[in-house]
């Protein structure tokens, strides 16, 4: 009788054991998924900034749109006040200079103008998908370090509690597309 | 002379560069030249005569807040339509390292060029990364003048180069005269504040403190103040029994700004620092207000030494409130300071700041020939 208590307790702790290395495991992942996702924002912002500080200093534009542009993109790369300010603040130079009338039109033609826009609308919409991934992944994370276990367990060790990136990303113009600009970003010209 | 100036913000907001811009054309105009100012604005804005719109101006994050600037392929090509309509002996422009008109006229057109600076620029990495852009265009420039010392050090430091230092200007002639407030300054003295309530630079927690000691022995003694600002945090540091004392008029309109200034015994400047000229001094001294100032450099200078304005120990409360106190018990000082600030004042009159930028133009304007659109 105490020996089959003795083993049915055993095997309980056993199984509670195994279910709360599974869930660490779990958390473990969801930290590595985490951290691959800050790593691509990451990537995608300094892509971003270095494009547009490339199309600032390619004199393919007026010296005023060329300051305001540096201006952004260097705020962007060693931000004064709060990073995410910072890229937003890069955005909305973005999005002033791309919806200048035709802003496209006027630089047709010029050497290696079509390359560079190409490519910082693509770094732009970059952003956009790093930044929804990323914040997918601090959502996932939060939930499962908020349950009971991993609260009483210390699961996530000393991971530092991950916090959402809130920036402004869209380059769709608000009044072009009637407030429903935020969901796919592209450049308009 | 025929003259081209170009303001980079738009006209349509009220702000210091097109105080300054209106102010110096207007004073130009009067000394018998001919005045074209450019500046972004809506085509169907109502402006004066002498302004030529450059199409709407675009808010942009710029320098750490959002400016509504002009720029691009389409406003560089109303400055060279405008350039080559004006033919212009000189071209005047205002913060040229601004991304807007300035920066695109100096771009698009060759000649005598004058520049103003105005403000310092105290986010200059970003300043740093643009030099390179701005190099090009600021180099045609062959005379510079800085409205004060901080935005000259700007221009040494960062852009390269030097300036003449030729102050902000007032029409002292429209301060001179106004009805104060109703009901002030009143008999039991009246202390007044002209500035942003919210910035601590403008130091009105310093005066608050030097109220709150002084006004229980003066129970008429009052404290008038016009700025923008939550008055609740303002209220909040005096004791509740002497808030009924404080007068806050929120923001004013040019008008009740001088209407405020000849409704108080004593003008005080408490600012900590940062203060690049002084124009509130300037606007005081103009009105005949006897001033109570911190001893920044630049009040200093403005004040002369002491001359035109009673000086205090920056951020003081208790040399703010001795002071003030014996302002107000010295009825006939308060004459004699009003008398030397109205008289100090003259040289800030826009009359002579213009005949001062008039010299510049001209050391400028003969070697150079005259403006012409170079792309």
């Amino acid at each position: 009788m105490t020996l089959l208590t003795g083993i049915i307790v055993i095997a309980v702790v056993a199984m509670i054991g195994v279910y709360i290395s599974w869930r660490a495991g779990r958390l473990d992942r969801l930290h590595a998924r985490l951290e691959a996702a800050r790593f691509a924002l990451d990537a995608a912002l300094v892509r971003r900034s270095s494009t547009a500080l490339e199309l600032a200093s390619s004199g393919l534009l007026d010296p005023a749109t060329s300051v305001l542009l540096a201006g952004a993109a260097h705020d962007a790369r060693s931000p004064e006040s709060g990073r995410e300010l910072a890229e937003s603040d890069l955005t909305r130079a973005l999005r002033a200079v791309f919806s200048q009338p035709d802003f496209r039109a006027l630089l047709a033609g010029r050497e290696g103008a079509e390359e560079l826009l190409t490519e910082l609308e693509s770094a732009a919409h970059q952003v956009f998908l790093a930044r929804k991934f990323y914040n997918d992944a601090v959502a996932a994370t939060q939930a499962a370090r908020l349950r009971w276990l991993a609260r009483i367990f210390r699961l996530a060790g000393r991971a530092p509690d991950p916090e959402f990136f809130e920036i402004d990303d869209s380059l769709v113009l608000a009044a072009e597309t009637g407030g429903r600009g935020a969901d796919l970003p592209h450049l308009t010209g | 002379m025929r003259i081209g100036m170009v303001c980079p913000y738009t006209w349509e907001v009220p702000g210091g560069v097109r105080e300054h811009v209106s102010g110096l054309a207007e004073a130009l105009m009067e000394m018998g030249h001919e005045v074209s100012v450019i500046a972004p604005a809506d085509d169907d804005a109502v402006l004066p005569p002498y302004v030529v719109p450059a199409g709407r101006a675009v808010p942009v994050p710029y320098n750490g807040s959002v400016a509504r600037l002009a720029f691009g392929f389409l406003s560089a090509s109303r400055v060279r339509r405008w350039l080559k309509d004006g033919d212009f002996d000189v071209l005047h422009v205002h913060e040229p390292a601004a991304p807007s008109l300035s920066l695109l006229a100096c771009w698009v057109a060759d000649g005598p060029i004058v520049a103003t600076l105005h403000a310092a620029l105290p986010r200059s990495r970003a300043l740093h990364a643009a030099q390179p852009i701005l190099a090009s265009a600021l180099e045609k420039i062959s005379g510079r003048i800085a409205v004060a010392e901080a935005a000259r050090n700007t221009l040494v430091e960062h852009l390269g180069g030097d300036a003449v230092l030729i102050p902000n200007g007032v029409h002292v002639g429209r301060y001179e005269k106004a009805e104060p407030l109703p009901g002030f300054p009143g008999t039991g003295g009246t202390l007044g504040f002209l500035g942003r309530m919210d910035e601590p630079r403008k130091g009105l927690d310093i005066l608050l403190a030097a109220f709150t000691m002084m006004a229980p022995d003066r129970p008429g003694l009052r404290l008038l103040i016009a700025g923008r600002g939550d008055p609740g945090e303002v209220l909040d540091q005096v004791p509740r029994p002497l808030q009924p004392r404080v007068v806050l008029l929120g923001q004013v309109s040019d008008a009740d700004r001088i209407k405020m200034l000849h409704s108080v015994d004593v003008f005080c400047a408490p600012n900590t620092g940062g203060e690049s000229f002084g124009y509130v001094l300037v606007e005081a001294m103009a009105a005949g207000a006897p001033i109570v100032a911190s001893d920044l450099e630049a009040f200093r200078q403005v004040l002369r030494g002491g001359e035109a304005g009673e000086l205090f120990e920056t951020g003081n409360a208790a040399g703010l409130a001795a002071a003030a106190a014996r302002l107000l018990d010295d009825p006939a000082r308060r004459a004699r300071l009003a008398a030397a600030a109205s008289v100090a004042v003259r040289e800030f009159d826009w009359s002579v700041v213009a005949r001062d930028v008039v010299r510049v133009y001209q050391a400028v304007a003969p070697a150079a020939g005259r403006v012409a659109v170079a792309l």
